[in-house]
């Protein structure tokens, strides 16, 4: 069936069964590639992108139950060009090794900034708690994190 | 076990083993002056280089992204050669079709091996460049100089673009141009920017997972609830009848879907799971009793080192045994590839490690030509070393070949990943040592270890997990003792320590009850973590300090300043202690006896009641020779740390007779951002010594160094990792 979706600021009618986990409708129907699958099952934050601002695993979320509502990617936050704040400090700070895990690092991190704008060290830990990385690139995440914040004071 | 065989070449009183088969292609080559590096298999210039009319310069290389930087690095080594800005370098990378042999990106050798290869090359085709301008300019050569590719002599001016059609790079190396000396390096040694991560941050297409072709259609495979079990039925009519299912393909006990869509193939797996009917298959080892099974199969022992003297009397003899357990390379990314078949030739997208190898193993899998085969590297996840990256490449073209030429897009689910992939293998060091007067007088080490070698490209059997499972099912290769210095299940097993009395064992198990293969550093986690565990132990005995003992035991300066390093940087106090809950302690190793030297120092804290340790920091330091890049080193060492100890107090993967029970990240839970250590790291430059493999040299010293730790704080010593509440409280009561 015929699905109405918001995604990072443009509608997109999709074929799929309401059932359709956001994530492949996201990957395969409009092509984006910021969510990544990784586990399917909500551990490891691969796959979050922001509904309605708010970080949400889209590899659980059936893509009929947010018919309406705004979903942003890594790919609506900013682009090569006009990176968002925590693209660029993210690319400043090197922040990768593989870089499997940076979209869904970057978009909790969005949703903290949105909450709160100057976090701490031990917030910035705790937000991406359940957010997985495998290479150990952590403590350069914690502070592009950082440095956005700071940037954008 | 007694030693059946004992390959050995004694020199100077030290024993070494040596191999006794050298690759075929140098054989073959034999006629040939050898050539540094990746050129000796891989001989002409334009091979590796070539000059555009376009004012760029294209690279190639047959190593391949990994998460690691390796290709910035290379591109950084080119330009400076080249004397062109970095920016005018692109690279090719790993590609059957394209791109040098350089087998297998693995083992740190690739700044070693592909850089060698690229510095040679790039300095004889700028003289060669040079040569042309001459001509053209009417030039003595010895009087040009070159800037960003423009070449400058009396006055006149030619560019590299200019001179791209004259200068004859189709020929063979002769690594016979002398590269640049290192101070004159500009773009070697600075930290530029990796060209990858720009698209990482933004969504563009970086990994397999992200390619989409035309027609492209979904797979999924199913596997078996055990090792070797065979398919005796399902209900293919009602996975069949599933939407959008394209193809169900049973080809023996090899069995998966094709969809139209990513989650229609899920489903239908889901189905063919539910309705598959499975017997037989292998027993997995009792878990409480791993390690003494594990001895007591078929082994095949080598001693690897030996040095005779007499032991003082009097020496005091301790003695210790330490075990790591199977660990999962845990990629973030299940593996994934992309696979199309169209009038008989087979292309594959693939995160392999090796494009080259696994392309000949297709070929035999598949009884299909090499020829007819092209495999294109493009980037996966951090693998660690041998994943799932070659087995979904099978399976892809498994079901490519039923789909009538459209491209197959399978990436396996977490629970393929976690039970298929092969495990990094579990081990059992044995050691027993004596000091007097100070000093290590007697040591010992043995080491049991299954293969960390079953990767694709072997010889006389096929790596690739779903061939086994064919009507015509393939075999395994053997289990297969590595060469020293490198070795595998005995990397860094033979101690760098000055002692004057020593003897190293490798006990290698040639039979597979857990399928295994390499995980990052191979051997040498456990090894280092057990050798500088009991150099600990020793120094205990000694009742001297871990650092000053060590230092008394190197004679290297090398070795002693990457120690002296760490020490100074962590204001290491001689003697200090630990007060029952936070300690520090020290592990120290040069990866493979002869790549990067590294130290580190760990602090730990310990929850007596919960029996949990958290590492809040780290120290350590480096020499990795010729710094190419700093901070892609860094990056490379800090991760090593973060990895290691999510290894060393996280990680095992859990298993019974029946199957593996660590099939998420719930049952193989790793280090999370709040208990990930601070890393403070001093790189010690050396730009006039060989740059040196530095990615997997840090994962014994830390295990050593939280290891050491742990006991530092608390008296008291675990030897079997990880480091679970379980052992912490057993060990404190």
């Amino acid at each position: 069936m015929a699905i109405s979706l918001k995604v990072n600021g443009a509608t997109h009618s999709v074929e799929a069964e309401p059932d359709t986990p956001l994530l492949y409708v996201l990957r395969n129907d409009l092509e984006l590639n910021g969510a990544k699958y990784g586990c399917a099952m909500t551990q490891c934050g691969a796959c979050t992108v922001l509904v309605n601002g708010a970080a949400t695993r889209s590899c659980v979320t059936p893509v009929g139950a947010i018919e309406g509502n705004e979903v942003t990617t890594l790919e609506g936050l900013g682009t090569l060009d006009k990176p968002h704040p925590l693209q660029k400090a993210f690319i400043d700070e090197q922040a990768a090794q593989c870089g499997y895990c940076a979209s869904g690092m970057i978009m909790t991190a969005a949703d903290l900034l949105n909450r709160n704008p100057q976090p701490q060290e031990a917030d910035v830990r705790a937000a991406l708690a359940d957010n997985l990385c495998r290479c150990g690139t952590h403590n350069r995440i914690v502070r592009a994190v950082l440095r956005a914040a700071k940037g954008a004071s | 076990m007694n030693l059946r065989r004992r390959d050995l070449l004694k020199s100077a009183g030290v024993v070494v083993a040596f191999s006794w088969s050298a690759p075929a292609v140098f054989a073959q080559q034999a006629a040939r002056p050898a050539l540094p590096g990746s050129l000796g298999a891989n001989r002409m210039l334009d091979g590796w280089i070539r000059i555009n009319p376009a004012g760029t310069i294209t690279v190639f290389t047959g190593k391949c992204e990994l998460g690691q930087g390796i290709v910035t690095a290379l591109a950084q080594i080119a330009a400076e050669e080249l004397d062109v800005a970095y920016e005018r370098v692109e690279m090719v990378s790993a590609d059957t079709a394209r791109t040098p042999n350089e087998g297998m990106t693995a083992g740190s050798l690739s700044v070693e091996n592909s850089g060698t290869a690229l510095r040679l090359a790039c300095a004889e085709a700028r003289q060669i460049l040079l040569e042309r301008a001459a001509a053209k300019l009417g030039v003595g050569a010895a009087s040009l100089t070159v800037a960003d590719g423009t070449v400058t002599g009396s006055g006149k001016k030619v560019t590299y673009w200019e001179l791209a059609h004259d200068a004859n790079l189709n020929r063979e190396a002769t690594a016979k141009a002398q590269p640049k000396p290192p101070a004159q390096h500009t773009i070697v040694g600075r930290s530029i920017p990796r060209r990858d991560i720009p698209a990482k941050m933004t969504g563009g297409a970086a990994f397999v997972q992200d390619l989409r072709l035309p027609g492209m259609l979904h797979g999924r495979v199913v596997r078996p609830p055990r090792h070797g079990a065979r398919l005796e039925s399902f209900d293919e009519s009602k996975v069949k009848a599933m939407p959008g299912v394209v193809a169900v393909v049973r080809d023996g006990s090899f069995l998966g879907v094709v969809a139209q869509r990513e989650e229609q193939a899920i489903n239908a797996r889901l189905v063919a799971v539910a309705t598959a009917q499975w017997s037989g298959g292998s027993e997995l080892p009792d878990p409480a009793k791993v390690y003494e099974q594990l001895m007591s199969l078929r082994s095949e022992d080598r001693v690897i080192a030996e040095k005779e003297a007499p032991v003082p009397a009097g020496a005091k003899v301790i003695e210790a045994t330490y075990h790591r357990p199977y660990l999962a390379h845990a990629s973030i990314a299940p593996s994934c590839a992309m696979a199309e078949l169209k009038d008989g030739k087979l292309s594959v997208w693939t995160h392999s490690q090796g494009v080259f190898p696994l392309r000949a193993t297709l070929a035999r899998a598949l009884g299909l030509p090499p020829g007819d085969i092209r495999c294109i590297h493009a980037e996966g996840a951090g693998c660690y070393g041998h994943n799932g990256a070659d087995d979904v490449a099978f399976d892809a073209a498994v079901l490519a070949r039923a789909v009538d030429g459209r491209p197959v897009r399978l990436q396996w689910m977490r629970d393929d990943e976690f039970k298929w992939e092969p495990y990094g293998p579990a081990m059992t060091m044995k050691v027993k040592g004596a000091v007097a007067g100070g000093r290590v007088v007697d040591w010992a080490f043995d080491v049991w270890s299954q293969s960390h070698n079953y990767r694709p490209g072997d010889a006389d059997g096929v790596n690739l997990l779903g061939s086994w499972y064919l009507a015509d099912a393939k075999r395994p290769g053997p289990a297969r003792h590595a060469a020293q210095p490198n070795g595998a299940g005995d990397r860094n097993a033979i101690t760098l320590y000055d002692f004057p009395r020593q003897r190293t064992t490798h006990h290698l198990i040639m039979d597979n009850p857990v399928r295994t293969s390499a995980l990052r550093s191979l051997g040498a986690y456990a090894n280092v973590f057990a050798i500088e565990s009991f150099m600990d132990e020793l120094a205990a005995a000694a009742g001297i300090d871990p650092v000053a003992f060590r230092l008394a035991h190197i004679k290297d300066e090398r070795e002693r300043a990457v120690v002296e390093a760490v020490a100074k940087a962590a204001a290491w106090q001689s003697g200090e202690k630990g007060d029952g809950r936070r300690g520090r302690g020290i592990g120290y190793a040069r990866y493979k006896t002869v790549a990067t030297y590294a130290a580190v120092i760990a602090e730990v804290e310990v929850n007596r009641t919960a029996g949990t340790v958290k590492v809040p920091r780290i120290w350590t330091s480096a020499d990795a020779g010729q710094i190419i890049n700093p901070d892609g080193l860094t990056n490379q060492i800090e991760g090593g740390v973060i990895q290691s100890a999510s290894w060393t107090l996280h990680e095992q993967v859990r298993f019974d007779r029946n199957g593996i029970l660590s099939q998420d990240w719930s049952n193989y839970p790793i280090l999370t951002m709040p208990d990930v250590p601070s890393v403070e790291t001093v790189l010690i430059d050396r730009p006039n010594e060989r740059a040196l493999g530095a990615g997997e040299a840090v994962q014994g010293p830390t295990a050593a160094a939280i290891a050491n730790a742990f006991a530092a704080a608390t008296g008291r010593r675990i030897r079997e990792l990880p480091l679970t509440p379980e052992r912490v409280k057993a060990a404190l009561a």
